[in-house]
């Protein structure tokens, strides 16, 4: 496959770490304890490792003389393809947990098949980071089930975080050009074939929690081909701030 | 979990044993596993590690250490960052789990007494300080990414566990 389709394959694979990890990095000193403050940013800078790998790889192979820094700070909203899901604000902390765990289940499952793609450099980042993603997802399904199964009002705010935020699963499981190109080469991963089992991986800890699993017949996409929801340019204007002002800056 | 073995040369191995983790002072590199390879070719030290986790900012240090360590030593020097195989805690040494232990962080268990004491099944983690299982684990994420958060039932001591990463 050519290299400006496997870049932007990369990209759709780190776009989502970078900017839940933006989100998640928000949180910081602002947890609603300090545990999991803590546990929040630590899953913030894992997936910002992760990242990393993602970036250094793209620029690697990039004709243009590229960096890391590049791709994380110097692009324009539309040039980002990260899914809706992942840009959504911190809007209570079932928000942050929903958001988490819907995508945690959906992660997981996407670096279980890469492991087996052809390029072995994203062999190689898939399976680090796998064993950091079963953290994750183990540590937002306890607390969709602690929240779920919890108090009256816990359950009810779970419940909302969940219901709203539904609607943008359906996207993780849309396919764009450089997804099917790289499917075809063997590098890339069907992210459509993996539907089924995290509906039933998410409904299974839905249930345990006693929460309902939304049935929605309109679902929202559109940040794989760039055009993402409002939030989406304060998010970035806050992350790109010290790239724009101080362009080149190292730390 | 991978039969790729590590090559340290008898020559560099003084000098990398001295250089710690920049969170974990007791531990050696060498000991923690990070060093997967170390060899002299044409008069450069050729440096091979990997990092804990993705994001573990320790690893810039630990690189910049072992460059300044080895220039001490009158070594020129290459040290290159790989991610396969990925690090595992099974690399931790034996002298290593006792730095660890000693500097009261209790050291990783196997991967299913791990998700046994993770998950809340079975009190097995020990506290450091007293030696008690009577333990409770206060949050999966610690005060780095490597590390959980427990508490000791008896003496009331909080302390890290390191968690298993297979």
């Amino acid at each position: 496959m050519n290299k400006e389709n496997l870049i932007k394959y990369i990209l759709g694979i780190a776009d989502n770490s970078l900017i839940l990890g933006q989100r998640l990095g928000e949180l910081t000193g602002h947890g609603p304890s300090l545990e999991v403050d803590i546990a929040l940013t630590n899953i913030s800078l894992d997936l910002f490792g992760q990242v990393r790998s993602y970036f250094q790889y793209a620029a690697q192979i990039s004709e243009e003389e590229k960096t890391e820094d590049d791709f994380a700070f110097l692009r324009t909203e539309r040039e980002y393809v990260n899914v809706l899901l992942v840009e959504q604000t911190n809007k209570d902390f079932a928000y942050v947990i929903g958001r988490q765990f819907l995508f945690d289940h959906f992660h997981f499952l996407l670096l279980n098949e890469l492991q087996k793609s052809k390029d072995e450099t994203l062999v190689a980042i898939a399976k680090k980071s796998l064993k950091e993603v079963s953290y994750h997802k183990r540590f937002s399904s306890d607390w969709v089930k602690r929240l779920g199964d919890g108090t009256e009002e816990s359950k009810q705010k779970m419940q909302t975080a969940i219901n709203d935020l539904w609607r943008f699963t359906e996207e993780l499981f849309e396919t764009t050009e450089a997804d099917q190109e790289a499917i075809e080469a063997g590098i890339g991963v069907n992210v459509t074939a993996l539907k089924d089992t995290y509906l039933a991986n998410v409904s299974e800890v839905l249930t345990e929690a006693t929460l309902e699993k939304p049935e929605l017949q309109f679902f929202q996409s559109g940040g794989k081909k760039g055009i993402h929801s409002e939030q989406m340019g304060y998010l970035l204007s806050d992350m790109q701030f010290m790239q724009r002002t101080y362009p080149g800056m190292k730390w | 979990m991978t039969e790729e073995k590590v090559h340290i040369s008898e020559e560099l191995e003084p000098i990398l044993k001295q250089i710690s983790d920049p969170e974990i002072p007791v531990l050696s590199i060498l000991d923690l596993g990070v060093v997967r390879s170390a060899e002299i070719i044409d008069n450069v030290a050729q440096i091979k590690i990997t990092p804990t986790y993705s994001g573990c900012p320790a690893m810039d240090v630990i690189g910049d250490d072992i460059e300044q360590a080895l220039k001490e030593a009158g070594y020129a020097s290459k040290v290159n960052l790989i991610l396969s195989p990925a690090w595992s805690t099974e690399w931790i040494t034996e002298e290593g789990k006792n730095a660890l232990r000693e500097y009261g962080i209790a050291p990783p268990m196997d991967a299913t007494s791990d998700k046994k004491a993770l998950l809340g099944e079975e009190k097995i983690v020990k506290c450091t300080n007293c030696g008690s299982t009577n333990t409770h684990l206060v949050s999966q994420f610690g005060s780095t990414a490597c590390k959980a958060l427990f508490k000791c039932n008896d003496c009331q001591e909080p302390f890290d566990y390191f968690k298993c990463l297979i």
